[in-house]
């Protein structure tokens, strides 16, 4: 506990260091940000006796017991070639980088956006402070816990798009943590608005640059208008000693379309909320995932879908590819208010278990309080992979070959669904790459 | 039956006092059996008798204890080795719970494992086009449906298409012997014949087939060779194809009991003298 306490005054101490610099700051920033500190102040972190059903499964005591430091501006810029070569799928989009948190300008470039600004946040907020105003922490509220909270109070600065027609290119955010000697912690923060009929592709990656522990705290919040569409596409490849705890939050208005697809193999603790809220009639969500776990990971996906309007349409596919002694939580839960009648929904979640002290514990649930619904969901907690490995070990095939084939074939059916081809390519290749004791180079070495 | 050319003489397969474990329970107890290349054999017994484990064990599946014997393939002891040393070898089984393979389309499933083999036996590689090409005259002789190659390894195939679909394998894979882990059950009358189609095209002189079965009815259509009697972990009974009739006229039973001195009586082979 004492542990704990310190920790807490940390965050006490940078807010108090802050002050100044946030002065120049609209009033009504200044006082969410202070909204959120208190609750944090409050409430702390969900371990021990605050631990609820909520985080039954995901002990966050190793976050709340780190003193993380706010990084300063980093000494180092990765160039736009090395970010290239680390993330090659972006060629043709819009790209804001940002590294501890800072803004990279020379990293960045912002493809033609004719109906749209794409800005960084703290940029957002001088030049167009209304609409910001009118978005940022209404769909995070800063007392939704810790996690947002605490971005709320200490967010630098993020990426900020509002669409009022087709984009042309996709948008990528790059969230870059550099190596430090001591943990440091970074509160991404994206605001997409999408206007009536705009159509938005947003890649947000998070990556480390080194291997050392460091804890990223990111807030995504996304309203979509009357007829929008939203592609987000979520890549964590952190190094597996970070923790990435965060928030993701969609509001689907009438007739709007939001699609994700996260795809997770970074981080040693993993908390990602994302809270869906279908509050316009006949919006549709589609979210799809995949995590791929080894070592001692711990990857938690909490996904929720508010159904609180009529003929609203959900379909949740989750899949995960765990080995090792790593662990994942799959909570899905759909609710279809009293009056969200015509509700379709359908959720799944299908582990594949690569060995036997690896776990995948996934939790499904409906709550439904409206009438003429339509909806279902599935899961397997985790089919060990024993029985495919020897039917293909039978036919000749060796067994990496057979764990390779098998990896990319259960990964496929989420993958496929990536629509911007390089992107595919690439995250194929993670995934080929992502459990090191099935390639051959790697096990040879 | 033709004379054995003296290369023949060395069994194909031979297990020998075997026995095997899977945890506590000892499922197999001593059971020898010869099988030389030319020679179809039926191993038939009731539910539980060991059948299975029998046809896992030679194959290589985990989950299986040897406690007792050995398992010679070509005169060498195959224990040690992995399931696709054994494959690469010659051995192939048809399984009796075909799995699913999601995301593993069937056509590229049976190229992988076909590159395996032939890389094994020294051939070279097969194009593409030459593959394909080779696929479509096997499917087309099993009159296996198109669109199957296409899907997923045995996602949603009805049962006679999984079973269908394991003969399929056997006849592009070519292996030297083929066990049948009840191939037969669960097919109506129409898949069972073009399950036993599949497996009289694949007998040869230079083919070896072990065949598990509970029912004597896909023997109407395969006709073996021998057939033993499986009883609780040993073969209590060896004869001709005429002693699947016998079995079928008066069930298992009457072999139950004096299931030691039987065993005794065929000899330490399992082969009828």
């Amino acid at each position: 506990m004492t542990q704990t306490a310190e920790a807490t005054n940390r965050y006490a101490e940078d807010f108090d260091a802050l002050r100044e610099e946030r002065e120049e700051e609209p009033l009504w920033l200044r006082d969410l940000r202070r909204e959120g500190f208190d609750y944090f102040q409050r409430m702390g972190w969900p371990i021990d006796d605050k631990r609820d059903e909520m985080w039954k499964y995901t002990d966050v005591r190793p976050v709340a017991r780190t003193e993380f430091r706010l990084p300063d501006a980093p000494s180092v810029t990765p160039s736009p070639a090395e970010i290239a070569a680390m993330l090659p799928f972006d060629e043709d989009m819009s790209r804001l980088v940002f590294i501890d948190g800072y803004y990279s300008p020379d990293a960045s470039r912002i493809v033609d956006a004719d109906d749209a600004s794409i800005l960084r946040i703290a940029e957002a907020i001088r030049e167009e402070e209304t609409l910001v105003h009118g978005h940022l922490g209404r769909y995070s509220e800063p007392g939704h816990d810790a996690s947002v909270a605490l971005n709320t109070a200490f967010f630098r600065d993020g990426a900020y798009i509002h669409a009022d027609g087709p984009l042309s290119a996709p948008v990528h955010v790059v969230y870059i943590t550099s190596d430090h000697a001591d943990p440091v912690v970074t509160y991404p923060r994206t605001l997409v608005v999408a206007g009536k009929k705009a159509e938005v592709t947003l890649i947000e990656t998070f990556v480390s640059l080194g291997p050392r522990n460091h804890f990223i705290d990111p807030v995504t919040e996304i309203a979509l208008g009357e007829g929008s569409s939203v592609t987000h596409y979520r890549l964590l490849l952190e190094n597996t000693d970070s923790y990435t705890i965060g928030h993701v939050r969609p509001c689907l208005g009438l007739d709007s379309t939001y699609k994700s697809v996260v795809y997770e193999v970074g981080s040693g603790l993993m908390r990602l909320d994302l809270e869906v809220l279908i509050e316009g009639e006949g919006a549709f969500a589609d979210l799809k995932g995949l995590y791929i776990t080894k070592g001692k990971q711990h990857l938690d996906n909490l996904v929720s879908i508010d159904h609180a309007k009529p003929h609203g349409k959900s379909r949740l596919y989750y899949k995960g590819i765990l080995d090792d002694e790593s662990r994942a939580v799959f909570g899905g839960t759909v609710y279809v208010q009293p009056g969200a009648d015509k509700t379709d929904a359908y959720q799944e979640d299908k582990n594949l278990l690569l060995s036997d002290r690896a776990e995948a514990d996934s939790k499904p649930s409906l709550e439904i309080y409206a009438d003429d619904v339509k909806c279902g969901h599935g899961a397997t907690a985790g089919a060990v992979a024993d029985e495919a490995i020897f039917y293909l070990r039978s036919r000749g095939i060796d067994e990496q070959t057979a764990s390779r084939l098998l990896i990319k074939g259960f990964a496929s059916e989420i993958l496929d669904e990536v629509g911007i081809e390089p992107l595919r390519v690439f995250l194929e290749e993670r995934t080929s790459s992502a459990l090191p004791r099935f390639t051959g180079a790697e096990v040879a070495a | 039956m033709t004379p054995r050319s003296s290369n023949h003489n060395r069994p194909i397969l031979e297990v020998r006092d075997l026995h095997v474990s899977v945890g506590e329970n000892e499922i197999l107890e001593g059971m020898n059996l010869s099988v030389h290349l030319g020679e179809v054999h039926a191993v038939m017994g009731p539910n539980g008798s060991g059948k299975s484990t029998f046809t896992n064990v030679v194959a290589g599946r985990p989950g299986y204890t040897i406690t007792k014997g050995d398992i010679l393939f070509e005169g060498e002891s195959i224990l040690g080795m992995f399931p696709d040393e054994r494959a690469r070898k010659g051995i192939f089984l048809a399984l009796q719970y075909p799995v699913e393979l999601p995301g593993i389309r069937n056509r590229e499933f049976l190229r992988t494992a076909l590159e395996a083999l032939r890389e094994a036996r020294g051939e070279t590689k097969l194009a593409i086009r030459e593959f394909n090409k080779f696929l479509e005259e096997k499917a087309k002789a099993m009159d296996f449906d198109p669109d199957l190659m296409k899907r997923n390894v045995n996602e949603g195939f009805s049962g006679g298409e999984k079973k269908r679909n394991e003969i399929l394998q056997l006849s592009v894979l070519d292996p030297k012997l083929a066990l049948l882990d009840e191939t037969d059950s669960g097919l109506d009358i129409d898949a069972l014949k073009v399950v036993a189609n599949g497996v009289n095209a694949f007998r040869g002189q230079d083919k070896a087939i072990v065949l598990v079965t509970h029912y004597q009815r896909i023997l109407n259509f395969i006709k073996p060779d021998y057939v033993h009697v499986l009883i609780e972990g040993r073969i209590v009974r060896s004869g001709g194809s005429d002693l699947a009739h016998e079995l079928e006229a008066q069930g298992y039973e009457w072999l139950r009991e004096p299931a030691e001195e039987a065993a005794e009586s065929v000899g330490a082979t399992g082969r009828p003298s």
